[in-house]
């Protein structure tokens, strides 16, 4: 398992019933590629978050298929629809079989 | 360590081969997106890519895509050792149909988007980024 993996997550608390908000979500991985080599010349295998989820209240607001192209430390910005308050929950999915999960509330006012 | 003139021409043999390459990834670009679009017409517009024009480091080039209307937008790097970089799936929850991330590139290529419209055609948008580092180790 790769350590010191820290999601973070930027939704606003608060926002108007039927707006569109904007998320930032970042988490610290190294995504080694596999195509790199060590001192040894020997390749470090790879070791890189496969997929994202975003889900609002269980509905889904974006997945992504993620491949070594992406580069360390995955940062990803889209926008969602808040019809009502809730949770949006976010899901990294490690080559290793870990999951790296966060959650976020926001309130509709 | 001693510079000699067959040391200088090895290095530069090498410095060749690397930069012939990525060549070899241009097969596998039609076959990713064939994969994707099942051999769909691809077509163009609805579909903005958003990409540097030179990028100092390949290591994070911030990329964003933005298509309205559309189910998913693929991303491929057409010059890296593996062309696939990610699919943006959009749920009903979505706000917009875009996105941004950061993606590694091996050098100074075409940076390719296509996305699945919701009528099941696809359009296609690509646009240069010249690197002055890659991104791939090497």
């Amino acid at each position: 398992m790769a350590k010191g993996v820290r999601p973070r997550v930027k939704v606003p608390g608060s926002a108007s019933a039927g707006d569109v908000i904007t998320i930032k979500t970042l988490i610290s991985h190294p995504m080694e590629s596999g195509q790199r080599k060590d001192s040894d010349g020997n390749v470090i295998p790879r070791s890189i978050i496969n997929r994202f989820v975003c889900d609002f209240n269980g509905e889904n607001v974006i997945d992504v298929t993620m491949e070594p192209a992406i580069s360390t430390n995955p940062y990803f910005e889209f926008q969602a629809m808040v019809p009502e308050g809730g949770e949006f929950k976010f899901t990294w999915y490690d080559d290793d079989g870990s999951v790296y999960e966060e959650a976020k509330s926001i309130s509709v006012g | 360590m001693e510079f000699t003139r067959r040391g200088a021409l090895a290095v530069g043999a090498g410095a060749v081969a690397a930069s012939v390459l990525p060549s070899f990834a241009f097969a596998s670009v039609d076959d990713a997106v064939a994969a994707f679009t099942g051999g769909a017409e691809l077509g163009e517009g609805g579909l903005t890519l958003t990409t540097p024009e030179i990028a100092e480091n390949g290591n994070t080039v911030p990329v964003s895509v933005d298509a309205p209307g559309a189910e998913a937008v693929m991303l491929l790097a057409a010059g890296n050792p593996s062309p696939d970089v990610c699919t943006f799936n959009f749920g009903p929850m979505a706000g917009a149909q875009s996105a941004s991330t950061r993606i590694r590139l091996a050098g100074t290529q075409d940076v390719v988007a296509i996305a699945k419209m919701s009528d099941g055609s696809f359009v296609r948008a690509s646009n240069e980024v010249k690197v002055t580092i890659g991104g791939c180790g090497g």
